[in-house]
């Protein structure tokens, strides 16, 4: 049992009593998913102030608006949705991004190049420390293209489903799947270079 | 018979378990023929499986309390 007893309350709960204004309620959803918020509007923003703002605009508007969330949706769906809207609205106002919309017409057709082809060991990520392993992962997710980017990270981080997803970032189920295969293929191939298994490559060396 | 190409089109939607059975046979009799199209739907799995387990890094505290605090204010101000 927590202090507040709110971390048991099953979501719905929440959103009900903050509607009526019960802000411990509202914290809780908070704490729950400030830290995928975050991480979100880092990866969107690239940058940790922005990121910041966005964090904040996000729970402001959240509770401003929370009468008009319409409960057919997760709450956290929701509040992604504004997230990503007010983190495009950042880097539209900051322009040295070019890709500044999800929606922009990206080559999404014919080959999906794959360059590299190389078996990885059962668990490669064993070869790594918990905070290697952070830095690559993170490195190479940020390493994408922004409309890859957002899609991958609700789709396989946060584990949104295609339909969630879509909706949160305003895209159709296909623009969807067609980027997060995309994106799963650049990823693989990125981290291919980390997590060959050792000999594979011993050409490379001759 | 699918060639590579099909393969990959259909490569999420098999890792994603949500490719129809007939499908799914296809892909699987590719893949058993194919070395290169397995480790490419082995290692995309794996990079999926990596990914899947990431956590949030804790949010920092300064960050928080920032969040926290303009939140107060703007609950409060919303009572009046």
């Amino acid at each position: 049992m927590t202090v507040s007893g709110q971390a048991d309350i099953d979501e719905t709960t929440l959103v009900a009593q903050s509607r009526e204004g019960d802000t411990a309620a509202f914290g809780e959803l908070v704490r729950r998913y400030e830290g995928k918020i975050f991480r979100l509007a880092q990866h969107v923003t690239q940058n940790r102030e922005d990121a910041e703002d966005v964090l904040q605009e996000t729970f402001m508007k959240a509770y401003e608006h929370l009468d008009q969330f319409q409960g057919n949706s997760k709450f956290y769906t929701w509040i992604v949705r504004i997230a990503v809207n007010q983190a495009l609205m950042k880097l539209r106002r900051r322009k040295t991004d070019k890709s500044v919309s999800l929606d922009e017409t990206i080559d999404t057709g014919e080959d999906t190049m794959v360059r590299e082809i190389a078996a990885w060991d059962e668990d490669p990520e064993q070869r790594f420390s918990r905070d290697e392993l952070g830095g690559i992962l993170d490195t190479a997710v940020q390493s994408l293209e922004p409309p890859y980017r957002s899609v991958f990270v609700l789709r396989d981080i946060d584990e949104l489903s295609t339909e969630e997803t879509a909706e949160a970032l305003g895209l159709s189920v296909p623009a969807v799947k067609s980027r997060l295969l995309r994106a799963r293929l650049q990823l693989r191939e990125k981290l291919t270079r980390f997590f060959k298994r050792k000999g594979d490559d011993a050409f490379a060396y001759m | 018979m699918l060639t590579c190409k099909d393969f990959l089109h259909e490569l999420s939607d098999y890792l994603d378990e949500c490719a129809d059975t007939q499908v799914r046979s296809k892909l699987e009799a590719h893949i058993a023929e194919c070395p290169n199209c397995w480790v490419i739907a082995d290692t995309t799995k794996k990079t999926i499986r990596i990914y899947r387990g990431m956590e949030p890094y804790p949010i920092p505290h300064d960050v928080e309390s920032r969040l926290m605090k303009a939140l107060e204010k703007k609950m409060a101000a919303g009572k009046t």
